[in-house]
């Protein structure tokens, strides 16, 4: 029975580990060495030329704009998104639940799970200047005055960006932290009621605490996901990545190198930077989130 | 302090309904949209439509090929995901039931893909592909998507396989059942809700892609609906075929939204749960 045994698990493991291999495992294993080459265009040979696609990074103000844009991709949208989808699970939970709890639940969830291409495609008609959503808006109220070109000027284009992506995420992070409070004990909240503490004390003292774990998951993959920002600003900015470089995110720089440009290796050299940043920045997260955990 | 409450409660509902109409306005004016006419948009973003122009869908569905990009939509995630579960399938059983020299390791190979950005791999990926013959196929898309989606499917179905006891599958080989059959007639109709929830998350996950259809399948005969509606709305401009390029939306969102509607319990499940773990 046991040569049996072997023979079995050999005979299921074999191709989906092979095509893991070919397809995942290869590929990431590649991009480290293609980083120190000068390999371009559509020729098949390359040398390494050790550090020097990473010292030209370094010189390349492009891709200090892009990280700047990143960076505060980073600071805000994992701020934004959190304090926003804190506020509506609170109010949704508020009182063991408002009416309607569940089908605000359904509804916040609907862009989450459409594609980010798509929401890209929808958003551009909201900004059109012209007919846009947003502008037709504003004109039918009287905000005349604010109606803009959004993505068309420099001072607007990423917060319009920026704009779409807390639309398109607060509803994810709504469920997830509504599951999280569900966990919580009911009696602990009638406790803290009971010692007269308000509903606002309530969620700062009870709620939060105890629910830091999920929080800190939900800021570890917004900060993640900031630096990988990509489909949206593809589809949606001028350019893209305009007006004028003011959209320019790391991923699309990396794209653009790569497969309009054949840079390959400087390309992968931004991807391997990219990583690095990734890291770093997870590790910092936890870090700087963590917190006693509160055990109940 | 009753009244106090009262107010409150009141307040916090209209906070609520707030988001909840923020979120639907635009997706109920893009299905709008794609009924009216192109005069009617320009004139009015925000009336009803006039007369109800169900040709923008035809329009849209035949002459800018959504129709077509969708079938191939199809295929491909169809492909992906039987394929990625049937994989994820094998590997979580034998990581879950068996073990052996190195299986933890071979565990963590495949978890430790969800750590990486894809980002990284993106270039040698494309080489990959092109070496094998693969590129602008449905073929080359089919497995990269299932190979892409193996580490998440692994780690769910692995700890899935493991909660299951193992009474029935002993007994089963006692009574002389192959390893086999007590993979096929045991196990696998055992773990039919965990396949269904991680099936049901990556038909999200690969009918949203746009990365590696962009990378890796460039021929505009072969787009998927992603693609290609991206690429209409941004080769056309703003002010061809407005009507068409809405309905060309509606038909994208739609699907993916009555397939939410009716499995959301799993999907809202199955999503958080992976942020969770």
């Amino acid at each position: 029975m046991h040569h049996g045994k072997y023979r079995f698990v050999i005979g299921l493991l074999l191709i989906p580990l092979g095509l893991y291999a070919v397809f995942v495992v290869s590929p990431y294993l590649q991009a480290f060495p293609i980083a120190f080459t000068d390999w371009e265009g559509l020729s098949a040979t390359y040398s390494y030329i050790g550090f020097d696609n990473f010292v030209r990074l370094f010189h390349d103000s492009v891709f200090w704009v892009a990280l700047r844009h990143n960076l505060f991709l980073l600071l805000c949208l994992p701020t934004i998104i959190v304090t926003m989808s804190l506020f509506f699970s609170a109010i949704l939970n508020y009182r063991g639940g408002v009416r309607g709890a569940k089908f605000y639940k359904v509804v916040y969830f609907f862009p989450s799970v459409l594609s980010i291409a798509i929401v890209g495609v929808l958003w551009q008609f909201v900004f059109e200047p012209r007919s846009g959503l947003l502008n037709g808006f504003l004109r039918a109220v009287g905000l005349d005055g604010l109606a803009k070109l959004w993505l068309g000027d420099g001072d607007t284009a990423l917060g319009s960006v920026m704009a779409v992506v807390v639309w398109g995420s607060v509803g994810f992070y709504v469920v997830l932290f509504t599951a999280a409070m569900a966990a919580i004990p009911k009696e602990l909240y009638e406790a803290a009621l009971l010692d007269g503490a308000g509903s606002v004390q309530a969620f700062f003292r009870l709620t939060l605490p105890l629910i830091w774990p999920t929080v800190q998951v939900a800021i570890a993959f917004l900060v993640i996901g900031a630096l990988d920002q990509f489909a949206l600003i593809k589809v949606l900015s001028i350019g893209p990545g305009g007006p004028d470089d003011a959209t320019q995110v790391i991923s699309l720089y990396m794209y653009t190198n790569a497969f309009t440009y054949g840079k390959f290796g400087y390309a992968s050299a931004i991807g391997v930077t990219l990583f690095a940043l990734n890291m770093i920045l997870t590790i910092l997260t936890f870090r700087l989130t963590r917190r006693e955990r509160v055990v109940y | 302090m009753r009244s106090g409450s009262r107010v409150l409660g009141g307040v916090t509902q209209s906070f609520a309904l707030v988001w909840g109409a923020m979120v639907l306005f635009p997706l109920l004016w893009a299905v709008l949209s794609s009924f009216k006419s192109d005069a009617d948009i320009f004139r009015s973003p925000w009336s009803l439509p006039t007369d109800w122009h169900w040709e923008n869908f035809s329009r849209a569905w035949n002459e800018s090929h959504i129709g077509k990009y969708f079938f191939n939509s199809v295929i491909v995630v169809s492909g992906g995901v039987l394929l990625c579960l049937l994989l994820s399938a094998a590997v979580a059983y034998v990581l879950a039931q068996f073990e052996f020299p190195g299986s933890k390791a071979l565990y963590y190979v495949f978890v430790g893909g969800m750590v990486f950005p894809g980002f990284l791999a993106l270039v040698p990926l494309f080489f990959v592909v092109q070496n094998l013959g693969l590129l602008n196929s449905h073929l080359g898309l089919i497995l990269v998507y299932a190979t892409g989606g193996m580490s998440f499917s692994v780690f769910f179905l692995t700890a899935f396989f493991k909660a299951q006891s193992k009474d029935l599958a002993e007994a089963a080989l006692v009574d002389g059942c192959s390893h086999f059959g007590v993979l096929f007639r045991i196990m696998l109709p055992l773990a039919r809700p965990g396949l269904v929830s991680i099936g049901i998350f990556q038909f999200l996950g690969m009918w949203n892609e746009y990365l590696l259809p962009l990378v890796l399948n460039t021929e505009e005969d072969r787009y998927l609906v992603t693609q290609g509606l991206a690429n209409i709305a941004v080769t056309q401009g703003y002010h061809s075929d407005f009507s068409g390029l809405f309905a060309g939306l509606t038909i994208s969102i739609l699907p993916v939204l009555a397939v939410y509607l009716a499995f959301h319990r799993q999907i809202s499940a199955g999503m958080t749960a992976g942020a969770l773990k």
